[in-house]
């Protein structure tokens, strides 16, 4: 369907009787409410009537300048990104995300880089005439572009800054991108697009380059600004298991967008993205693009503390009664205010909050408050609770951490050894394999035929089991309430562990020891590295779970424990001297 | 500006690098299906955009696809053929020895003239310059060409004598016969040339030029064979140049020097018996002294304990040389092993187990005991006793002499 809004066209629907329409492929007006397709069509645009709301999908229906080395359409590096951005939207409405986020908050977005990097909706694209000092200015040839409206991206309307290009006057001059028809023959040869090797070079100060992790930390942005319940680690695992495109993404491209040579650099990555890479990516492009404060998240957004660490301690199998710990702990570090968990990329330029990770990382705090972990507190009331429960059948059974490690311990050992075997079989190459030149293109056909042959061939051997079914998207990767065979903790009490202290309660085990000891005094703040050995075996395991859940390395999860025990016991940190004295069962 | 602290995410390299792993430890758990599967899922790595990359993935799809191919139920000869064939034609550089593997598993599965043909194949194959390493692996192709030349010969050759066939067809057959000679010598003669192992082409050249009359010239190979100091040491060598010279009944003096190499080689091979009897008859002290020894070295061998020639040997010779006076060579011989035969053979465990399980090889021991360890000598004593009840003439007889000549008392004096 086409994505594009016909501006100009107000009459009501007939049946829905509202006013918002859409252009289907044939050109006739369709009402985006009730989907009901009228007879009129659009007329074929003039250059001049080119509207800026396009999406790549227009390219379908203009006039196409066939290059005449390689059978196909001009296209620009940034066009490219667009149609990725496109697709990872679409994947992101069928996972149920609101379609806000794709016609709106992404377009907006991308629409606001554009400008920012000067490829398009400003005064000046990097692409025009004046800008650009290379020699060919004089090969500038109209001729064969006269009647072809060039692909939209450039476009120059009068320079709107702010989202409010959809009101902007159609402009009345067209500068057109400076083909450079003998340097565009020569650098095409190294890549499909346009630009592909000018964008490689390009190193123009204070402009953010656009990659494939980029576009991720565009999702991120939008969702974030939409305050949806896909947190960065699912996003994460989503594109993983294949919900979200990203490795292959250029095969979607249309026929008629070669890419080849250095393309291949910008549509192409044999990796998969690391949480921290595209959270960094996400801080830098918010700050890029000037945005102001992000909508605020308060305390029943699914982003606050209160409701995460509710999600995990449900697919951790672990008590609900923790939860009000962990409500206890966000609201003593302040971590639940309203400031804190909001990203401001105007103010707070270089931070925001690690939703996921942080939530955790409180979860794993409450279950040190409580056990402990230093291999022997835990177990010691393991065998407390065990003993209460054999002797008492009615009401709740106490939790039992040692039983608790049993079941969990063999559950993640399974899914970690089916990840290993899912990320050994990934295949990374798809079947439109990615060339360098046409020199090389019937090599790397030729090795993707054998390649073809020779897995149809081992196939045989295989017995043709029935494909494992892919994975349903789900936010939960571990479910327990519907599950006989196991035990479900959920509805397990604390009592046992929490003893009664006037009005409140608080918890048996009265020590406690920190993670990090010393922070580096320097302006990055980062903490001493995590060496697994220094520390007990129930932490490790607690560390492990949970990063495997969230797909993080255990070192991230440590950080963020240490820097939410650094809140929580800032008294400590202060005075060193007490420092030392403290209560601690530390263990270096 | 934040700046990106280069966080690499998990790649292409290191998913095939699990992935292999897991092929060969399916392998060595014999889980064969298992292994196909992680292979299917490999091969993307033959598109590696580093060419060296795609060199070491060819080499492991080919070892490991082969050794699938060869153990998986579900995969046969046209299986393997058809992956062998696509393997080859992958670049250039893996054509020969891939062809060669090709060969030995069609051999494996007696399909002899589908490997003739193979490398037949092969040995036509050009490309560009060759470098060293090719022009081993042709030679080592022509070489098994040879040596299926030679069985087609041997084939012919049974055949001819089976069946009494009048003239004219006898000459055409034998013509035949002998040009697969003359082809099979031509190659078989130069690998012979490379340093090397080559047991199984020096015995059909060896047996086809002793067909043709050519004693000379299989006596020249396999001493060459055996005696090139460029060559591995080989036992195997000696051992069919010893044989050849028998049956050419050489001069004894010559069958003992190259017995006495052996020796020194193998000191446990089952031919040193034989050795011991050429000693034994010669005339030469040196070479009397020299068949105690060679007993003895066999005997230090777990494998012959039970050997009841041996025993006999040594017992007869033993008590032979006492006669002769020549203690000394005994107590030269017996100075290194004192220490660890008496635990090694004549242990009062293994008088209980040798009697009961082998009275001959018993007696034998006990006596040789007897005469190194004298009369206190438990395994001696035990067997006497039970000897006693059994065979008491041959037992008194052995008493006699033991308390009469044995080491000990001879030190003692």
């Amino acid at each position: 369907m086409e994505f594009e809004e016909a501006r100009d066209f107000s009459e009501r629907c007939t049946q829905c009787t509202a006013v918002s329409w859409g252009i289907t492929d044939e050109g006739t007006y369709y009402c985006t409410s009730c989907l009901n397709v009228t007879e009129r069509c659009k007329e074929v645009e003039s250059i001049v009537d080119f509207t800026p709301n396009t999406k790549i999908q227009a390219i379908s229906r203009g006039l196409k300048k066939k290059r005449k080395l390689e059978k196909g359409w001009e296209w620009y590096v940034c066009e490219g990104f667009q149609y990725v951005l496109y697709q990872q939207a679409e994947a992101l409405l069928s996972l149920g995300v609101c379609p806000k986020l794709k016609d709106e908050v992404l377009h907006n977005f991308w629409k606001r880089y554009l400008q920012k990097s000067k490829q398009a909706y400003c005064r000046k694209p990097i692409y025009s005439n004046d800008n650009k000092s290379a020699a060919s200015d004089s090969h500038l040839s109209l001729s064969g572009l006269d009647s072809e409206p060039e692909l939209l991206s450039i476009r120059s309307c009068p320079s709107s800054e702010g989202e409010a290009e959809s009101q902007s006057d159609v402009n009345s001059g067209l500068i057109l991108p400076n083909i450079k028809t003998t340097q565009c023959e020569t650098t095409s040869v190294c890549s499909g697009s346009v630009d592909g090797v000018e964008y490689s070079r390009q190193k123009e100060k204070g402009i953010l380059k656009m990659t494939l992790p980029m576009t991720l930390a565009f999702c991120y942005m939008s969702l974030l600004w939409q305050r949806e319940t896909i947190t960065l680690s699912d996003l994460l695992r989503f594109v993983e298991d294949g919900h979200i495109p990203y490795i292959n993404t250029y095969q979607n491209f249309p026929e008629e967008m070669k890419l080849y040579g250095q393309d291949i650099k910008f549509f192409s990555v044999e990796s998969w993205p690391v949480y921290e890479d595209i959270y960094e990516k996400m801080i830098e492009l918010g700050k890029f693009l000037d945005l102001p404060r992000f909508p605020d998240i308060t305390e029943n957004c699914f982003l606050h503390p209160n409701m995460l660490c509710m999600k995990y301690l449900m697919e951790a199998n672990l008590p609900d009664e923790m939860h009000s710990l962990t409500c206890q702990v966000t609201r003593i570090t302040g971590m639940g205010e309203v400031d804190f968990l909001t990203f401001d990329p105007i103010t707070q330029k270089t931070k925001t909050v690690k939703y996921d990770v942080q939530a955790v990382a409180i979860i794993v705090v409450v279950l040190k408050l409580l056990f402990l972990l230093n291999d022997n507190v835990e177990w010691s009331l393991s065998s407390l609770a065990q003993e209460n429960n054999e002797n008492n059948h009615e009401g709740k059974p106490y939790f039992d951490f040692r039983k608790w490690y049993q079941i969990m311990k063999k559950i993640i050992d399974e899914k970690q050894q089916k990840q290993e075997e899912f990320r050994a079989k990934y295949l990374w190459k798809s079947a439109k394999p990615l060339y360098y030149s046409s020199v090389d293109r019937s090599v790397v056909y030729k090795r993707r035929r054998m390649v073809a042959n020779l897995q149809k061939q081992f196939s045989i051997l295989v017995d043709s089991a029935p494909n494992p079914e892919k994975k349903k998207p789900s936010s939960f990767q571990l479910n327990w309430a519907e599950d006989q065979n196991t035990t479900c903790f959920h509805g397990h009490s604390l009592q046992k562990i929490l003893q009664k202290k006037g009005k409140s309660l608080t918890t048996l085990n009265s020590q406690y020891w920190l993670s990090t000891q010393k922070f580096c005094k320097s302006y990055c703040k980062h903490v001493t590295t995590y060496e697994e050995s220094n520390f007990s075996v129930s932490y490790q395991f607690v560390l492990n779970f949970f990063s495997f859940l969230l797909r993080i390395k255990t070192s991230l999860l440590h950080e963020e424990v240490s820097l939410i025990e650094k809140r929580l016991f800032y008294k400590k940190y202060e005075n060193k001297s007490k420092a030392s004295k403290s209560k601690k069962a530390r263990r270096f | 500006m934040a700046v990106s602290h280069g966080h690499k995410g998990i790649n292409f390299a290191q998913t095939t690098s699990i992935c292999l792993n897991f092929i060969q430890e399916a392998l060595l758990k014999h889980q064969w299906q298992r292994a196909s599967e992680f292979l299917q899922h490999y091969f993307q790595a033959l598109e590696d955009f580093n060419s060296q990359k795609r060199q070491v993935a060819l080499q492991n799809i080919w070892k490991l696809g082969s050794a699938i191919l060869y153990h998986h139920p579900k995969s046969n000869v046209e299986t393997f053929n058809a992956f062998a064939d696509r393997m080859k034609n992958i670049g250039v550089q893996n054509y020969l020895k891939i062809s060669l593997q090709h060969a030995l598993y069609l051999l494996h599965k007696g399909m002899v003239e589908e490997a003739y043909r193979n490398l037949n194949q092969a040995e036509s194959w050009r490309y560009g310059e060759m470098s060293a390493s090719q022009e081993k692996i042709i030679k080592l192709i022509q070489a098994y060409r040879g040596l299926l030349d030679y069985y087609t010969w041997s084939k012919k050759r049974t055949e001819l004598s089976k069946f009494d066939m009048d003239g004219f067809a006898t000459s055409a057959a034998t013509q035949d016969m002998h040009s697969y000679f003359r082809q099979a010598s031509v190659n078989l003669h130069e690998i012979i040339k490379i340093p090397g192992v080559w047991d199984p082409f020096v015995k059909s050249y060896v047996e086809m030029l002793e067909f043709y009359g050519d004693q000379d010239g299989a006596r020249q190979v396999l001493t060459d064979y055996a005696y090139d100091n460029n060559f591995p040491s080989n036992p195997n060598a000696h051992i069919y140049l010893y044989k050849f010279l028998k049956k050419e009944k050489a001069p004894e003096d010559k069958l003992i020097s190259v017995l006495k190499i052996l020796h020194q080689i193998v000191p446990s091979h089952k031919i040193m018996l034989e050795f011991h009897m050429l000693l034994r008859k010669s005339k030469k002290e040196e070479h009397q002294k020299l068949g105690l020894e060679v007993l003895f070295a066999v005997l230090d061998f777990s494998g012959c304990t039970e050997n009841i020639t041996a025993w006999k040997y040594l017992a007869k010779y033993l008590k032979q040389i006492m006669m002769e006076k020549h203690l000394n060579w005994v107590q030269e011989g017996w100075s290194s092993r004192k220490d660890w035969w008496p635990t090694f053979h004549f242990s009062y465990y293994l008088a209980k187990k040798n009697w009961k399980e082998n009275k001959i090889l018993a007696l034998e021991k006990a006596f040789t005991s007897g005469i190194l360890l004298g009369k206190g000598c438990k395994y001696f004593m035990y067997v006497s006793k039970q000897g006693h009840k059994v065979q008491k003439k041959s037992i008194k007889t052995m008493k006699k002499f033991v308390m009469k000549h044995n080491i000990l008392d001879s030190e003692e004096l």
